[in-house]
């Protein structure tokens, strides 16, 4: 966990006086909408289709049990007794009265928990992998890292009025669990030939109308100078990013137009005028922030206790292990996810009994600690493998035992024309049709990983891009259709699906996916070949025709 | 959504309201005759020609006190009956299609 300081807290709260007074101007009728909206936007406040929604950030995906206790309190006192976890380390609430969210900020500021930038074209929340600091193999915790970042980047006034909103994200293993390659600036920790630890940049990633994989423009960048390095890369966008046109103002049409190399040019020659400048990180302010994060007293345990030897005798059991539980860097230990994709729910919601219930496991099982992820899952990230048969009972009861995570039904998606104002089609419904199709888990076992995304238009909150199967909701005729890629990835080899052919309407896209799905399961050459691979060996035909023959 | 900016541009197809959000809890409302805002539709002001369809969403954007994000929807009529004219619309009057928690 991570402990705030003092300046952090008065931060905190300032910030909600703040927003008390800015709101009960723009009810009182002295600030207008338009006054109002960038204001409220800067505190995480959106206006979706039936209410206000409300985005709290969980920094780099780690929460304590107080802290998921009060989004309980949360989402009961002030909402409909559910959240939403998004796609960002987020929290998001559907619908909150604005006259009360002064209130509800002043509850969360008590734990440190805040929606600063989590809207807005500023620097947002700065992303991490959900199993930082307890990954077997990583080559440090990131979020000491993230947490620089934040620190340097909350409320800075170079980075609040950018030409357009700024996503950072940071992994520290050889599997990106944090999709770097789709976010404005990836950085990937690594050692160098001397042992240093340092950065790989790259930039320009992103989704949406435009997609892009981010490119790398520096192979590596010392720790200490990754601030001053990021600052470079902002400075440059700033100077050259477009503001005159909302489509084209992203980083990564900028490093599209002038080209990688120019761009890094523009950086690199940016950074070398900023010379050793205050932005230096020196070891001392890296090691304060290191020792602000701590890291639970693990017990010396076997590697195969008793408990779980007894407990394997149990299929259903081990279909969760198998499924669910990841190693640990400690020996045993084991990272724990928990599905937040029950078969016919609607994907990433938590209810408050579940979060307050999972708040209680955590400081059982976890040393009070749960970790966000960006596949809208959670995780408890401290197990002792004795414990896991308890849990998992515990879980099972609580409905997150879903053995699914990485299957057919761990499905990603946006909250689509349900509640989005943008929306052109429903994203939720879909998946919920989708979770029932495949609900046997002997099935989805046997077709292996396979991750689908939906977004319900082409913002792509939902990451349909990089789905090994993507959906995408248009409209057409006001009716709901949907476009289908298959062959997308969001991990290290990170690259966009390809279109199948034209789009299905609302009824027919359950079909469709069980079409491919079949098609894929007679195509693959082994049963080891996952599904992303075959589309790689074979092409998006044999798919198009199995899908479009009988259409 | 429709910019008070644009609303030269506006033409409705058929029978409409106005609608938004109330400012101080979000929730969906409707433009009434009596220059309110009701939760309910069929308290709505129904139009059927562009101006009258402009004159109403002047005059409930000008409430930004009231609500906002007001913009014209389009509704069915039937026997007297009102009733949204999109999916949208359907969704924002009746609430989410889908069950918000599994079964
Ligand atoms: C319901 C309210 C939401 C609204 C109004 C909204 C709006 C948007 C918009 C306008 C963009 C595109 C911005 C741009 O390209 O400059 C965007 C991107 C994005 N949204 Fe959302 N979003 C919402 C909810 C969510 C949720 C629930 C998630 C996660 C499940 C999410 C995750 C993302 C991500 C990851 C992107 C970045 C895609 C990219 O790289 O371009 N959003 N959102
Ligand atoms: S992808 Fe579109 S529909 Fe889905 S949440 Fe984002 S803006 Fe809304």
């Amino acid at each position: 966990m991570y402990a705030y300081d003092e300046l952090d807290r008065t931060l905190i709260n300032e910030r909600v006086s703040e927003f008390r007074d800015q709101v009960k101007r723009r009810l009182s009728g002295e600030l207008t909408e338009d006054e109002f909206k960038i204001l409220r936007l800067q505190n995480g406040v959106y206006l979706q289709l039936h209410a206000y929604m409300f985005r709290v950030a969980i920094p780099y995906g780690t929460l304590s049990s107080k802290q998921l206790r009060r989004l309980a309190h949360i989402a009961r006192r002030y909402d409909r007794g559910y959240g939403h976890f998004t796609t960002r380390q987020n929290i998001q609430f559907n619908w909150i009265k604005l006259a009360e969210l002064p209130d509800a900020l002043a509850e969360l500021a008590e734990v440190g928990i805040h929606a600063m930038q989590t809207s807005g074209n500023n620097m947002r929340n700065v992303t991490s992998d959900q199993w930082a600091g307890v990954a077997p193999g990583e080559v440090e915790d990131p979020r000491i890292w993230s947490e620089i970042l934040r620190q340097h980047t909350t409320l800075h006034p170079e980075f609040s009025f950018l030409p357009r909103k700024f996503k950072i994200a940071i992994t520290a293993s050889e599997h990106d669990r944090a999709a770097i390659k789709i976010h404005d600036i990836g950085l990937r920790l690594h050692k160098n030939a001397d042992g240093e630890t340092g950065f790989e940049v790259l930039v320009g990633g992103g989704l949406g109308r435009t997609p892009f994989i981010a490119k790398t423009i520096k192979p590596f960048v010392h720790g200490r100078d990754i601030l001053s390095y990021v600052e470079a890369i902002l400075r440059v966008y700033n100077q050259y990013g477009r503001r005159d046109n909302i489509y084209k103002a992203r980083i990564k049409i900028l490093v599209h137009e002038l080209g990688i190399e120019k761009f890094a040019r523009e950086v690199d020659e940016e950074w070398r005028q900023m010379g050793h400048s205050a932005l230096t990180l020196d070891h001392s302010a890296i090691e304060e922030v290191r020792s602000r994060f701590s890291y639970p007293p693990y017990e010396k345990l076997p590697h195969m206790p008793d408990e779980l030897k007894e407990a394997a005798h149990d299929p259903l059991f081990e279909r969760w292990r198998k499924n669910s539980v990841a190693p640990h860097k400690v020996q045993g230990y084991s990272i724990v996810t928990l599905s937040l994709k029950p078969v016919g729910g609607p994907p990433g919601d938590a209810s408050a009994d579940q979060m307050d219930a999972l708040a209680d496991l955590a400081d059982r099982y976890s040393f009070g600690e749960i970790r966000v992820g960006h596949e809208q899952n959670l995780a408890l990230p401290h197990v002792a493998k004795r414990d896991l048969p308890q849990l998992w009972k515990a879980l099972d009861r609580l409905g997150l035992a879903t053995p699914n995570v990485n299957l057919v039904t761990d499905i990603i998606a946006c909250p689509g024309l349900d509640y989005c104002s943008l929306a052109n089609a429903r994203s939720i419904p879909i998946a919920q049709e989708l979770t029932r199709r495949f609900a046997n888990h002997d099935t989805a076992d046997m077709i292996g990983r396979l991750h689908i995304n939906i977004s319900g238009c082409i913002n792509a909150c939902g990451h349909h891009h990089v789905g090994h199967i993507g959906i995408l909701g248009v409209e057409k005729n006001g009716e709901e259709f949907y476009q289908i890629t298959i062959g997308g990835r969001a991990d290290e080899n990170a690259q966009m699906g390809v279109l199948i052919g034209p789009a299905v309407p609302y009824a027919e896209v359950a079909d469709v996916i069980e079409d491919i799905v079949e098609a894929y399961l007679a195509l693959r050459d082994r049963p080891e070949e996952l599904f992303v691979d075959t589309v790689k060996r074979l092409g998006v035909e044999p798919f198009k025709e199995r899908v479009y023959a009988t259409r | 959504m429709t910019s008070p900016l644009e609303q030269k541009k506006i033409r409705i197809a058929g029978p409409s309201v106005v609608t938004a959000n109330r400012t101080w809890d979000g929730v969906v409302v409707y433009r009434t005759a009596q220059q309110g805002w009701s939760t309910v539709l069929s308290d709505a002001a129904i139009v059927s020609t562009s101006d009258d369809a402009r004159a109403l969403l002047a005059e409930s954007v000008a409430d930004d006190v009231g609500a906002v994000g007001a913009y014209i929807a389009p509704v069915e009529l039937n026997g007297g009956v009102i009733k949204p004219g999109n999916l949208r619309e359907h969704i924002r009057s009746k609430g989410v299609t889908i069950d918000l928690l599994p079964a």
